[in-house]
């Protein structure tokens, strides 16, 4: 991996904890999502200031016993997933304040 | 089945509220003949009153939120309340004549990310809309509004309620919606006042009506299938839920009052004075509800429709009992197949039971009331045999 990644929870989404999974729904055609239990961590994580190799390194690693490089490659491919269906933002710099619609408005 | 109904079955496996209708006032600027609540203030919830139980809900679970009136839109605080509940990530739905929405407030709102809008519109023509809100001016407003909430790429849904006002104008009003980019329901029942008044369900339309509404194709998508005589419930029906009411959706009065559904007003606890989730998860009156199956009921169990019928279980405890048939789920269910309910031939049974020796035997009687009666007669025979 060459350059770290920044995510955060897309603004404006629905999202709620059922069980062991996530559910979203993305504003734009109300698309329903399920994030599973990994995608879960990952989403819950997913401040924008936090890289996305820590968040797998503290979240994931720590969970799961996984290699970390596996690890960091399989929650890429996983958030450029969910960043197509514009419920992930990625970013190569540290992605502030982008997790409330009502802060986004009013910025 | 959908995603969004895989949901539901897990929330109620879980005993998730995952559902939350929410009315933030009982106010209006509208005052349509047809309405069931009572428009005075007895004391609406505070902002921070609301928040706190939008915190409460989001622990709890529930993911999507209906916020609703009244007309939400006289809120001072609306769009403080509603910024707090996309801030907790639910999914909001928004009930609104949205008469006070101009391009202003529709860019918020797809800036908040609400899901979509509900309107009211009564008809395509601004004449009988606005006899009907009783607000000259009503539908122009309206209907720009709903221009609005589209050209920002909002999902708009127009609701229209049958009555006697309007029911030739909703192939128009349908019509409309389709020309605007919105979706269109119809609500074929007008509900008893929330206190039990039941002098506005005489602004419902006759079955005849009924009748010819659940045959339009332009409505029902397969007639066929719709009108098809029921089969009777099999032991998976009799074990089945009434509906969703107080099993993963519920109901927060702008008063703080706990019902199961906005249209079941069984008070099941207070949320000023109890915790929105011990009222989920303790309430007896909540647990009552929960314990009724298909086979519970006296005579929906007994009846031919019962495995298919739309019997609302609020509509019953406005009849007098929970556990009894909802008369109107009745007659939709008799205008839909031509077979009449248990509680119909009961109804029936009584009147004629009821009715004093006639002196004259002979009697002009409409043409079409004694068709529909002779056609009632064949349908309890093949029923019978």
């Amino acid at each position: 991996m060459s350059k770290k990644l920044y995510v955060a929870r897309c603004p404006r989404i629905a999202a709620r904890k059922l069980g062991e999974e996530t559910l979203v729904m993305a504003a734009q055609g109300s698309t329903l999502f399920t994030l599973n239990p990994t995608a879960t961590i990952l989403w819950q994580a997913a401040d924008g200031v936090t890289a996305l190799g820590d968040i797998v390194e503290r979240h994931i690693c720590s969970e799961f016993e996984v290699n970390l490089e596996e690890a960091i490659r399989d929650a890429e491919a996983m958030a450029q997933d969910l960043a197509r269906h514009g419920i992930l933002v990625i970013s190569e710099e540290p992605i502030a304040s982008r997790n409330s619609p009502a802060q986004e408005q009013r910025r | 089945m959908s995603l969004m109904q895989e949901m539901g079955e897990r929330a109620l496996r879980l005993g998730v509220p995952f559902s939350v209708h929410l009315d933030l006032t009982y106010r209006c600027n509208e005052q349509c003949v047809h309405c069931y609540l009572d428009h005075d203030d007895h004391g609406e919830m505070t902002t921070g009153e609301i928040k706190h139980l939008l915190k409460e809900m989001a622990d709890a679970g529930a993911f999507v939120l209906t916020l609703s009136g009244g007309e939400i839109f006289l809120r001072k605080d609306f769009f403080e309340i509603l910024e707090y509940a996309r801030d907790l990530t639910f999914c909001i739905r928004l009930k609104t004549n949205a008469v006070l929405i101009r391009e202003t407030q529709a860019a918020r709102l797809r800036d908040l990310g609400v899901e979509s809008i509900q309107v009211s519109i009564y008809s395509h023509r601004a004449e009988v809309h606005d006899a009907i809100t009783k607000v000259p001016g009503s539908f122009r407003r309206s209907i720009n509004a709903i221009r609005f909430l589209r050209s920002q790429g909002l999902k708009v849904v127009m609701a229209n309620v049958l009555m006697t006002q309007n029911m030739r104008d909703y192939q128009g009003t349908h019509a409309l919606a389709d020309e605007l980019g919105a979706k269109f329901t119809l609500d074929p029942t007008v509900t008893p006042m929330m206190d039990g008044d039941r002098n506005i369900l005489n602004l419902n339309v006759s079955e005849y009506e009924l009748h010819d509404a659940f045959r339009d194709e332009t409505l029902i998508e397969d007639v066929p299938e719709f009108c098809a005589p029921p089969s009777a419930p099999d032991k998976d029906s009799m074990d089945s839920l009434p509906c969703s009411a107080g099993h993963t959706s519920c109901y927060i009065s702008p008063y703080g009052e706990f019902y199961p559904c906005v249209q079941f007003p069984l008070s099941c606890g207070n949320v000023r004075e109890r915790s929105f989730i011990d009222i989920w998860r303790h309430s007896e009156q909540l647990k009552e509800v929960r314990s009724i199956r298909l086979r519970d009921l006296s005579s929906c169990s007994q009846c031919a429709h019962g495995g298919s019928c739309s019997r609302c279980p609020g509509l019953a405890f406005l009849e007098g009992n929970m556990r009894g048939p909802s008369t109107q789920d009745c007659e939709k269910s008799f205008a839909r197949t031509g077979i009449p309910s248990v509680n119909l031939l009961s109804k029936k049974q009584k009147k004629d039971q009821a009715s004093p020796p006639r002196l004259v035997q002979i009697q002009l009687v409409p043409a079409i009331t004694g068709r529909r009666l002779a056609e009632m007669g064949d349908a309890v025979a093949a029923v019978a045999s």
